[in-house]
């Protein structure tokens, strides 16, 4: 009996520390949540970035270190819309961690926090990989970020109740910054208003429909299915070099297809980071739109 | 279970049980939902069709298939010995045809449960329950918890359905030690230990009914396995999974005609094997290379699985009273194992090339009977052979959703006998969009 005690008390001992000073476990799918995560959250969180710049976010393997990261996760933040449909799903089956099912707290799909664009009225897979739940990529227009970034706030200070002071303190910090970077931006890219673009991939919607920009069209034929040389070469006949002011190639996208047609048409081509760590530049959330406005302006000579 | 329609049941456009609750709850927790919906038809569970199509050119006669050295999978229920029973088992049918439409239905029940329906539809009308099981993740923390139909968790490949392979066939491993796909009724759990490289334990316990095992009519479980999985990532572009698995089952009863066997003696005589234990082992590995971790571009796939099996029982013969009569009985012991490996190359988006190794031995089969009519030489079938197949193949996938594949095979499977076969394929989905397993 005494030993069955002490055993215990020495069990209760050891938890006791790692309990109290445990960091919160952050599952970022995409860079820019996690960037957004360690904003927020600042040493209080430990966050694991599941993918990278570098990679398509709706094409990542559901590898067996991702279900374990998930395993240990305390909160998720993903993009949602469908954007991780093909990998999410299989992690969080696998993990069997209730924090971060659908309905918990810890579960945060960010492109569902906001307002989406191009919301189909109809779904047909003639029309290419369509999402039901519109354009997953929020995270280039920075209102919606600043939407997300409140949602994350008080997720924070739910699960991890001890530290709720701390989480609004840095939310609020981070939203007065955000605020004034955005009157920064919004001036800085007045003269991209109107702005002619021909992006890669659907990717770039929420950009532009922030900075007023208008898109001719796509490279890709239709979302997710790569152009054929024949595509291609169909596009030269409609793009002609003053159809279009400019080229969008995202860092993950397919660099050849951006770069012939820019050759051809003469149109100028930029590559934007896309997201955090997509470029040199780009190494948080405010960089990402400082770098991504200066490339813009630069590669049109605005 | 490679097509993981929890993917689209949770990303399809149904609110989540908790969406239901929030819906009338303070609009705070409204927010952790998907869009509120309200109309019952917003709860339809996420439907998907996976059309498969095959020409199949074939230089020997399907109906002569058989793996030399191995005993004909089947046998278990009355069922005729020999050729294409089991789900995945053999070349197929020569010329045109639709092998399975695909059908799975799947949903979250409540907030505790995940439901999952898979049936395949044959060219011939036969409807077969491929899954259907319900499902609770994280119940306790890392456990997934399955109970109802479901393929098998023994090695790496016996878990995809048939849309997700990378070759047209499954690997003679699968059809020689389980007749093809191995599912089993029963129950499963799985656990997830909390580390940063992935753990995975898990047990399943069963019926057993299906070949290696038979139909028993008995109260408790007639299989159970149990399996360990490690994985992880080298650097961005490179992870993997190592396996190993073990499953026991018996079997109370296999019944074949002697020709089935090969028993040239008396080819019309019944061969029962009879109160059969059988274990098995693997071992299976899968490595991944995408540079970047971006598989969109360029990807490359590497897997192997290797099998062994150790079977004892008791083996009867009785002889066709037209025949030679002669009958015996006595103990038999076998031993036999099999490997494959595959490599698939996606070389530019949509092309990808593979080829694909298999090889089996027959080991041992030892049988006298008592009576000294019969030993295990007078089974021509189960004479020491080794089944070998090398395939390659070719595929081109339009969109996620569609693709072609042309795939050649040299099959030595039969005793001295090649089989060349050509295969061109399609594999289509039709609806909810989903995930799938590394």
């Amino acid at each position: 009996m005494r030993l069955i005690r002490t055993a215990a008390l020495a069990a209760a001992l050891c938890l006791l520390p790692t309990a109290a000073y445990a960091k919160l476990n952050v599952f970022a799918c995409v860079p820019e949540w996690a960037a957004l995560a360690e904003e927020l959250g600042g040493d209080k969180v430990s966050i694991y970035q599941a993918t990278t710049a570098r990679q398509d976010p709706h094409r990542v393997e559901a590898r067996p270190s991702l279900v374990a990261r998930m395993r240990t996760a305390d909160l998720m933040i993903c993009m949602g819309a469908d954007l991780e449909i093909g990998w999410l799903p299989v992690l969080l089956q696998s993990a069997g961690n209730r924090k971060v099912q659908r309905g918990s707290p810890g579960h945060l799909l960010a492109a569902e926090q906001v307002e989406r664009l191009e919301v189909p009225d109809s779904l047909d897979r003639a029309q290419g990989d369509q999402h039901p739940l519109g354009n997953p990529h929020v995270q280039l227009n920075p209102h919606k970020v600043a939407l997300i970034a409140a949602e994350l706030s008080k997720r924070l200070a739910e699960i991890d109740a001890e530290n709720a002071a701390y989480y609004a303190e840095r939310g609020r910090d981070f939203q007065a910054r955000w605020s004034a970077a955005i009157e920064r931006w919004e001036a800085e890219a007045a003269p991209l208003e109107g702005l002619r673009v021909v992006p890669y991939h659907k990717d770039a919607v929420y950009l532009i429909d922030w900075l007023g920009m208008v898109e001719v069209m796509n490279i890709e034929p239709k979302p997710g299915i790569p152009p054929t040389a024949g595509h291609l070469s169909s596009l030269l006949t409609r793009l002609q070099p003053d159809s279009a002011d400019l080229i969008i190639r995202m860092a993950y996208n397919d660099p050849k297809a951006a770069k012939w047609l820019s050759e051809r048409t003469k149109i100028p081509l930029v590559e934007l980071p896309f997201t955090v760590g997509g470029t040199k530049a780009a190494k948080d959330l405010f960089s990402l739109f400082d770098d991504t406005l200066f490339r813009l302006k630069k590669a049109v000579n605005r | 279970m490679i097509r993981n329609v929890m993917a689209a049941a949770v990303a399809a456009a149904f609110a989540a049980p908790a969406g239901a609750l929030a819906q009338d709850s303070e609009p705070t927790s409204a927010a952790y939902s998907a869009k509120p919906l309200t109309t019952e038809a917003a709860f339809n569970p996420a439907i998907s069709l996976i059309l498969d199509g095959k020409y199949r050119h074939l230089g020997k006669d399907p109906e002569s298939y058989t793996i030399g050295g191995f005993l004909p999978p089947g046998g278990g229920h009355g069922e005729e010995e020999g050729h294409g029973l089991a789900h995945g088992f053999g070349p197929g049918e020569k010329g045109f045809g639709i092998d399975e439409s695909e059908l799975t239905i799947s949903a979250n029940i409540d907030p505790y449960f995940t439901g999952y329906f898979t049936a395949g539809i044959s060219g011939e009308d036969e409807i077969e329950i491929e899954e259907a099981f319900i499902q609770n993740s994280g119940y306790l923390p890392g456990t997934t918890i399955k109970f109802g139909r479901f393929f098998s968790a023994f090695g790496y490949q016996n878990e995809q359905h048939a849309h997700s392979w990378d070759f047209v066939d499954l690997p003679l491993v699968h059809q020689a030690f389980f007749g093809g796909n191995l599912a089993d009724d029963g129950l499963q759990l799985r656990y997830v230990a909390p580390t940063p490289i992935f753990l995975e334990f898990g047990v399943e316990g069963g019926r057993g009914a299906n070949f290696p095992g038979s139909e028993r009519e008995k109260n408790g479980f007639n299989s159970g396995a149990a399996f360990v999985h490690v994985g992880g990532d080298v650097g961005f572009s490179n992870s993997y999974r190592f396996g190993a698995s073990f499953r026991q089952t018996r079997a109370a009863e296999r019944h074949y005609e002697g020709e089935g066997l090969g028993l040239e003696a008396d080819p019309e005589a019944e061969v029962e094997l009879l109160a059969v234990e059988s274990k098995m082992w693997g071992v299976d590995f899968v490595w991944k290379w995408a540079l970047n971790g971006d598989p969109s571009k360029r990807n490359f796939k590497f897997q192997a699985e290797y099998f062994q099996s150790k079977e004892d029982g008791d083996l009867e013969i009785v002889g066709d009273p037209l025949g030679a009569a002669l009958d015996d009985e006595g103990a038999f012991s076998s031993k036999k194992k099999g490997w494959y490996a595959q490599a698939v190359y996606q070389f530019m988006p949509r092309w990808r090339a593979g080829v694909r190794y298999d090889e089996l031995h027959s080991g041992s089969f030892d049988f006298v009977g008592a009576d000294g009519n019969y030993t295990s030489t007078d089974l021509e079938q189960l004479r020491s052979h080794k089944p070998k197949r090398t395939s390659a193949m070719i595929d081109f996938s339009p969109s996620e959703f569609s693709r072609f594949r042309v795939q050649f095979s040299r099959d030595e499977a039969r005793f001295d006998e090649k089989d060349n076969q050509i295969f061109v394929q399609y594999i289509m989905s039709l609806g909810a969009h989903g995930a799938h397993r590394f």
